[in-house]
């Protein structure tokens, strides 16, 4: 008994700092943000605190910068998601057929990854140059057999935000082959071995074998490129502060100019909440098709 | 024969793509090596992968037109002591929560695993307004303290901690050692790779970290790096081979480790994707 004691003190000593920690800088700005977002606070205000009720949220919803940045988060995760996992699926199949350079060709794929996304962003900048002598121009020029004519990809309304959403997937898209890789890996050989034998072709195997077994580590990487979808600000601040023309502004952008042109703590906070609840709602549908999973098996 | 064919498809498939890729990274190192007007001009060519006549003057003008050095230190003070209080502190709640017995355990763990979804951007706008009342803009403090304790760390620690042996204490208990001894003279020794995983995790994390230094600095005084090259990247004259010059100075430290430590991170990844 005295033994159990001692270890209580002696375990709420060990997790204090990190227990302390995560109050003080995630827990309570948390709840701080959904505090503030009922308010009309702003730095620097004469106007006195006030609860304001849902009028934050109401301002907003009604906010046409604000409902193009839910949408062209929408719209970038509805597109970088099936694109980015496609490929990374295929490079992990690619490299799951025992190539020689295999772990040379992992640690290339996987390189972007370690940049820091504020360093992409300026490198692709010079790669979406305008004029003919731009280095994707050129090479687009190059495919097309002298085609295409030359864009200013950053300020064309429509090319802004796929071109931000292709950088975006190169640096991103190691990642989840890493994982995916690891996922085949984990594949009994047997299972393929089996199949081939009762003579199903490619296709067949990977449909009814490969597909199946990968569900887990598919749903976490899909799931996980949603959220970052939703997190998108850097590339966006750097190359087109959101535009032109709202094209490529965020609700993290969105939320950092409410915070620091117009100082609008509440707004801001308001759109932090709505933000979270994307986070939210995405983690949920995770929990539960993973939950599934473990039902059916 | 077909299976002949059918290999060098993958391996010309495989090649293309690693080409693809790889032109980003080459052409910033190439880009840096050569003159400024000639990198644009340039770009739109095979050129834009051959330096022709290489030099270091780019890495000699980032020194002479900002204050590079400053802003490295900047990201190696912040983030180094991110990864190595965070090392600490994390793996220390770790292992209370994995192997000890405490009234509130249960409720907190879960209450840890909950904390795990919010990112720093659903917090960053409370954040920023309590550093600004607490008259931390703009110091190291606010780049360093909030960011020490972190769920997902403890997590990963937590699920290494709870799968070692627990002989490895047993004997220690029984020779009457302390909690705390054990910790450090048995537990961290076994745990090189989770430490491992978790210190290259959290560095590439923060050496990256752009959102959170650009709205708490505001002169270049505790600049890290990735706001450096925005403003960098923003300073007139526009000369990209200074900046691409910055950009591979920027990357080395991160490349290097990821290339030393390749094992560990890739285990960490693969680690990540098994929560939830």
């Amino acid at each position: 008994m005295r033994r159990f004691r001692d270890q209580n003190s002696v375990a709420l000593l060990m997790a204090a700092p990190a227990l302390l920690g995560l109050t003080l800088f995630v827990l309570l700005p948390f709840l701080l943000a959904l505090a503030l977002s009922f308010t009309n606070l702003r730095l620097g205000s004469p106007l006195p605190l006030e609860f304001v009720g849902l009028e934050q949220y109401r301002r907003i919803f009604t906010d046409p910068a604000f409902l193009h940045a839910l949408g062209n988060n929408l719209l970038f995760a509805a597109v970088v998601v099936p694109l980015q996992t496609a490929l990374a699926l295929g490079l992990a199949l690619l490299l799951n057929r025992g190539l020689k350079g295999t772990v040379l060709f992992r640690t290339l794929f996987f390189m972007p990854v370690v940049f820091p996304m504020s360093l992409v962003a300026v490198v692709w900048v010079l790669i979406f140059a305008p004029g003919p002598d731009g280095m994707l121009n050129a090479f687009l020029d190059q495919l097309s057999f002298g085609h295409w004519q030359p864009r200013d990809f950053l300020r064309d309304r429509q090319l802004a935000l796929p071109a931000i959403m292709l950088l975006s997937i190169w640096q991103g898209a190691g990642f989840q082959m890493v994982i995916l890789l690891a996922g085949l890996q984990a594949i009994p050989c047997e299972l393929d071995e089996a199949a081939a034998l009762d003579g199903a072709g490619r296709w067949q195997r990977f449909r009814h074998i490969t597909l199946p077994q990968l569900r887990n580590p598919l749903i976490f990487v899909m799931l996980v490129t949603t959220i970052l979808a939703f997190r998108l600000f850097d590339q966006v601040q750097i190359m087109t502060r959101g535009g032109p023309d709202y094209a490529t502004t965020t609700v993290m952008y969105e939320t950092v100019q409410a915070l620091f042109t117009r100082q609008e703590v509440a707004r801001a906070s308001a759109m932090t909440v709505v933000f979270f609840l994307l986070v939210l709602a995405v983690t949920l549908l995770q929990r539960r098709l993973l939950k599934q999973e473990r039902e059916v098996s | 024969m077909k299976h002949l064919l059918r290999r060098s498809l993958d391996y010309l498939l495989v090649t293309t793509l690693a080409l693809l890729f790889l032109a980003p990274v080459v052409m910033m190192l190439v880009g840096s090596l050569k003159p400024d007007q000639r990198v644009l001009v340039e770009a739109g060519s095979l050129a834009a992968f051959i330096p022709g006549e290489a030099s270091l003057q780019n890495y000699a003008d980032v020194f002479a037109r900002s204050d590079f050095l400053r802003f490295l230190l900047n990201s190696l003070l912040i983030t180094g002591t991110i990864v190595a209080t965070g090392l600490l502190v994390n793996s220390l709640a770790a292992y209370a929560f994995a192997r000890l017995q405490w009234r509130g355990r249960d409720l907190l763990f879960n209450l840890v695993l909950a904390l795990m979804i919010l990112p720093l951007e659903a917090i960053a706008v409370p954040l920023f307004y309590q550093v600004a009342l607490l008259g931390l803009r703009d110091t190291y403090t606010a780049q360093i303290l909030p960011f020490i304790a972190n769920a997902f760390a403890i997590y990963l620690f937590y699920s290494f901690f709870i799968g070692l042996p627990r002989e490895l204490e047993e004997a220690a208990r029984l020779d009457g050692a302390s909690t705390l001894r054990i910790f450090f003279s048995i537990i961290v020794p076994n745990s090189k790779p989770v430490f491992a995983s978790v210190a290259i995790l959290t560095f590439l994390m923060w050496w990256g970290s752009y959102l959170w230094p650009l709205m708490v600095t505001i002169g270049p005084a505790v600049r890290p790096l990735p706001v450096a090259i925005a403003s960098f990247y923003t300073l007139p004259p526009l000369q990209w081979g200074d900046i691409l010059a910055f950009g591979v100075m920027m990357v080395s430290p991160a490349l290097l480790i990821f290339l030393l430590f390749q094992r560990w991170f890739v285990r960490g990844v693969a680690a990540s994707a098994i929560k939830g």
